[in-house]
């Protein structure tokens, strides 16, 4: 009986492959090279390939996406209890994210908005929708063309933190920033 | 004794466990009556006349069904089995307590199959309340005990049974989640779709073929329209934005789905396969969880007051109109098959509770005492409400009638079920 259950999950999963998760930090692998700094012209060994991705973006910066030193690695905006508000303490990451996406225009960014627990699931897809509307309002606000951003809710699917608890419940309370290639 | 125990044991009436669900298959769903019916009618179901060569015997599946319902309380007969046409020793099944008696016959018909014969005895006025004949394949054995169980509950309730149908739930095990399909009574549990991805809001078609659902295998929710007996699905709505709740129009051939395409997430309708938007309803706030009513309705939640509470909208247009007031939290509306009713979930004081408003007299009654239900659905006789909640920090699914006595429950050994959905009477 298992062993059909796993079969049958096997293929499905198969199925799916196609759509599998790309992981958020996709970052495994030969990281694309930073050509515009031109911090790292000297002393490159002359057999050494670097490879270009020709469907990424054509602009600069796009390893500070994944540099933990830059703001732009920073992807979360948390929300109060009941609020659809970006709070002020997000205006500089927003700016940041703003002031790229301008600078990339064939970049994309896919917005997912996301709520607490408690409640209708559906009723709460709604809810994360708001959110991720307001983080894409902001951006909008600050250049970023339309065709750049989508705002989507993953609701209370999929929370960052699995407990019945306020502490919880706040982290849960979140817009999360994707970049072309991440979804 | 304590006197309060007592009262317990008097008024809920509590219960016979009955795991009917094989130990071997963990995900499979287990069901567990936990309230019953004040008044039961007492009930014998003789063993069947050469049932014996079946797998396992079609009046084990007959029994559990009618004892799950709560409405009646199984009188045993013993081992010996009684023919369909066997003359009935009266006096012994008085005696046993039973107002009414099931016999029956099973006998192979030359081609591998078996024809069924059943009788239905009213014991006191020793007269026959009907009976009923059909053919089946041995490994039919359980199928038949459900439409068995639906004959013996119609004739002696006069409303149809509902131990033939099946229902649509997702079982989340770790970060896996599944679709599952199974009977009414939790058995044969089989997987539609499995993902790593979520999972929400699985909704019948009329005529039981395909499944419409939310999925997020693409990081964003998609609305799929699934044919069950294929596995082929196709893409119903995947506009820019989120798109989900999806509900069949009663003739099947429209899905009332939510979209945030346009702004906010507001009501639309599109055919099965995608082609056809239209817009339903129009808000400045949130609609969602739409729920179309057979006498041309559309329920719906939507926060367009401040809070989110039920409204309903004629499904061929017009003017919105509220239809709960009380409270500051009415989601998740579902109208029951005959249109008198509404079940949906409700806030009361931070507790989450399936509720019914009878539409005519305005009046509500809460159904469950547990605090996280979620997501209920009508059984196709109006009779049961399906829902989920937590048990333990676990999600289960449970069910309770329409007047809040009988309650059962469904779980499984590991993993969350959630999202469940009633499916409609079998078309045979």
């Amino acid at each position: 009986m298992k062993y059909t259950r796993l079969a049958l999950s096997l293929i499905a999963v198969g199925l799916l492959a196609a759509c599998s998760s790309a992981p958020k930090t996709a970052d495994q692998g030969a990281a694309v090279e930073d050509r515009s700094s031109g911090a790292s012209s000297t002393g490159v060994d002359s057999n050494r390939v670097v490879a270009v991705d020709a469907n990424a973006a054509n602009g600069s910066g796009l390893a500070a996406l994944k540099d933990p030193k830059s703001i732009l690695s920073k992807r979360s905006v948390l929300f109060d209890y009941n609020s659809y508000v970006v709070k002020d303490e997000y205006r500089s990451l927003i700016e940041a994210h703003a002031k790229f996406l301008v600078a990339n225009p064939k970049m994309k960014m896919l917005i997912q908005g996301n709520t607490d627990e408690r409640g209708s699931r559906e009723y709460n897809l709604a809810l994360g929708q708001k959110r991720a509307d307001a983080v894409k309002k902001a951006l909008s606000l600050l250049g970023v063309a339309e065709t750049q951003l989508e705002s989507v809710s993953l609701g209370e699917e999929k929370p960052s933190c699995g407990d019945a608890s306020e502490a919880c419940w706040s982290a849960n309370r979140r817009g999360d920033m994707l970049y072309s290639g991440e979804f | 004794m304590n006197p309060r125990f007592l009262s317990v044991l008097r008024s809920a009436v509590p219960v016979c466990a009955l795991v009917l669900g094989s130990s071997l298959a963990q995900a499979q769903l287990a069901i567990e009556i936990t309230g019953a019916g004040a008044n039961r009618m007492p009930v014998a179901v003789a063993s069947f006349e050469g049932e014996s060569a079946l797998p396992r015997a079609v009046t084990d599946v007959v029994r559990a069904d009618l004892e799950r319902s709560g409405l009646f309380k199984m009188v045993e007969l013993g081992p010996t089995p009684m023919g369909a046409d066997a003359a009935v020793d009266f006096a012994r099944i008085r005696s046993k307590g039973a107002d009414a008696l099931a016999v029956g016959s099973i006998a192979p018909n030359g081609s591998g199959r078996y024809q069924v014969q059943v009788r239905l005895i009213d014991a006191a006025k020793q007269a026959s309340l009907g009976s009923q004949a059909m053919v089946m394949a041995p490994a039919q054995y359980r199928t038949t005990g459900h439409r068995i169980a639906d004959f013996i509950y119609e004739k002696l309730t006069g409303e149809p049974g509902v131990f033939s149908t099946r229902i649509a739930y997702v079982l989340k095990s770790g970060s896996r989640y599944e679709l599952q399909i199974a009977d009414a009574d939790g058995s044969n549990a089989q997987t539609a779709l499995a993902s790593r991805e979520p999972i929400i809001s699985p909704s019948w078609s009329p005529d039981g073929s395909r499944l419409a659902y939310v999925s997020f295998e693409a990081k964003k929710p998609v609305v799929y329209v699934h044919s069950l007996a294929t596995g082929q699905r196709n893409v119903a709505a995947n506009f820019k934005g989120s798109n989900s709740a999806p509900a069949w129009s009663p003739d099947g051939r429209r899905l009332a789905v939510v979209l945030t395409k346009d702004g906010q997430s507001q009501l639309y309708s599109v055919n099965a396969d995608g082609s056809g938007v239209q817009r339903l309803a129009s808000s400045s706030g949130i609609d969602t969880e739409p729920s179309w009513s057979a006498d041309g309705m559309i329920y719906f939640t939507s926060d367009r007051g401040g809070s989110p509470q039920v409204y309903r909208v004629p499904a061929g247009g017009g003017d919105a109109q509220r239809v709960t007031f009380e409270g500051s939290y009415n989601v998740s509306p579902r109208p029951s098959p005959d249109g008198k009713s509404l079940v949906y979930v409700s806030r009361n004081g931070g507790r989450f509770q399936i509720t019914m408003l009878d539409l005519a007299s305005r009046q509500t009654q809460i159904l469950t005492d547990s605090s996280k239900d979620e997501s209920p659905s009508f059984a196709p006789n109006g009779r049961m409400v399906l829902y989920a909640t937590e048990v333990g920090g676990r999600g289960v699914l449970s069910a309770v009638s329409s007047d809040g006595r009988v309650k059962q429950r469904l779980s499984v050994q590991s993993g969350d079920v959630r999202e469940p959905a009633w499916g409609p009477q079998p078309r045979n």
